[in-house]
């Protein structure tokens, strides 16, 4: 049941992009089209939950027992950068009609900040995990209900800006300033969700 | 300082402004301006790491391998960011809350491997102080203004000190949506104002 309730928390209340403000500058550089949104969303995704388990393991492992955590932001970067190439490489020998979908998307994730903003929030146990212990299991769930948070977030909005560009905007407010206000107004209708995690662990008396 | 220099530091200040026109660095710009005086320790804290790095990539850029720059780079980005971190900790820690997940991801942010890439690789130590002091100012700038708007429509407010009365808050513009509509209204003004100019 509680798993749920990260759903709700990590999709709807917490949204990663719209009330979180992390993974902006893909939400607003890829969404001019569904399509490629769906490629970066899957990519995201994959990307994200894979990272939360290795930089989560090295915390635990290696950065804790030898008293390194302040070396976090720099191993973390440098292991999601790693890692991501080694998933571009494995995915083109693997699986070539996924690289295809994927392969554009990757190289882009490195300096996504919601990946390492994550992995840092799972990595130090700073995310509400709703009443579950803090541990492994939880950060993946999180982690990938944040990833999905952040992809209908950004194929919400791909879908809305496609709609624009059939009609005509002011010059003053053309290109990235109507995509903002447009950005603004989901996250307005996004804030119709606060406080629904909370209702509903009320409701089934957990949390 | 010299014409050339000051021609760097006044491009980075308001013709390319990183964020009004470059449009570079978004996260902490929508997710740390709640308030002019956030917004601003956070473009001095980006400002910090952009001028070191610059700095110590121009000075290192001869000495790097082509093949693994980028890597290098983020190596030495990321550890000034660590050392800001360890600073403000130690020293503000009340702001250093405050910002939050924001100050790691200074890493990250776009600006910093991209002046890194795109000036202190191909110029001399001098000139990317320059750059870097000048795109820093002009993201600290954007940063503060969009901050003190934000403040002043939703709090009444401006650095803290009460200015409107409590009947004209609107709190949306200090939360999540606020600070896209702002932003997007920000940059409509500044297009029609270099439209004008150009």
């Amino acid at each position: 049941m509680q798993y749920i309730l990260i759903l709700i928390s990590a999709i709807f209340v917490n949204n990663i992009v719209l009330s979180q403000f992390l993974g902006i500058c893909p939400f607003l550089g890829v969404s001019k089209k569904v399509d490629t949104a769906k490629g970066m969303a899957l990519a995201v995704t994959f990307v994200l939950v894979l990272a939360t388990i290795v930089t989560y393991l090295l915390q635990i492992w290696v950065l804790n027992p030898l008293k390194l955590a302040y070396l976090q932001t720099i191993v973390f970067i440098l292991v999601i950068a790693a890692l991501v190439q080694v998933v571009e490489i494995v995915l083109k020998k693997l699986s070539p009609s996924l690289y295809q979908a994927l392969g554009v998307f990757l190289p882009l994730i490195t300096t996504n900040c919601c990946i390492l903003g994550v992995s840092i929030l799972v990595a130090n146990g700073t995310y509400d995990p709703q009443g579950l212990p803090v541990n492994l299991l939880t950060g993946i769930v999180y982690a990938l209900f944040t990833a999905l948070g952040f992809g209908l977030a950004l194929i919400v909005f791909a879908g809305l800006r496609e709609q624009m560009s059939m009609v005509k905007i002011p010059r003053g407010m053309q290109g990235m300033s109507i995509a903002l206000v447009t950005a603004g107004l989901l996250a307005l209708a996004f804030m119709g969700f606060g406080g629904m995690d909370k209702g509903i662990a009320h409701f089934f008396g957990i949390g | 300082m010299n014409m050339n220099n000051l021609k760097v530091f006044l491009n980075g200040l308001i013709k390319e402004n990183p964020t009004f026109v470059l449009l570079l660095g978004m996260c902490p710009t929508l997710g740390t301006t709640s308030s002019a005086i956030n917004g601003m320790s956070m473009g001095l804290a980006t400002t910090f790491v952009l001028i070191c790095s610059n700095v110590v990539i121009a000075l290192l850029r001869n000495l790097i391998p082509d093949k693994v720059h980028i890597p290098a780079y983020i190596v030495v980005i990321a550890s000034f960011v660590t050392a800001v971190q360890m600073i403000m900790q130690a020293y503000l820690p009340d702001l250093y809350k405050t910002l939050g997940l924001f100050i790691p991801l200074i890493v990250v942010n776009c600006i910093i491997l991209g002046r890194a890439e795109a000036f202190a690789a191909k110029n001399g130590a001098v000139p990317s102080f320059f750059d870097g002091l000048g795109m820093g100012l002009g993201f600290t700038l954007a940063l503060t203004l969009l901050g003190a708007l934000r403040e002043l429509l939703g709090t009444g407010t401006f650095f803290g000190f009460s200015v409107l009365p409590a009947s004209t808050n609107m709190l949306v513009f200090v939360l999540a949506p606020g600070a896209f509509i702002t932003l997007g209204f920000l940059i409509a003004i500044f297009n029609a104002i270099n439209a004008k100019k150009g």
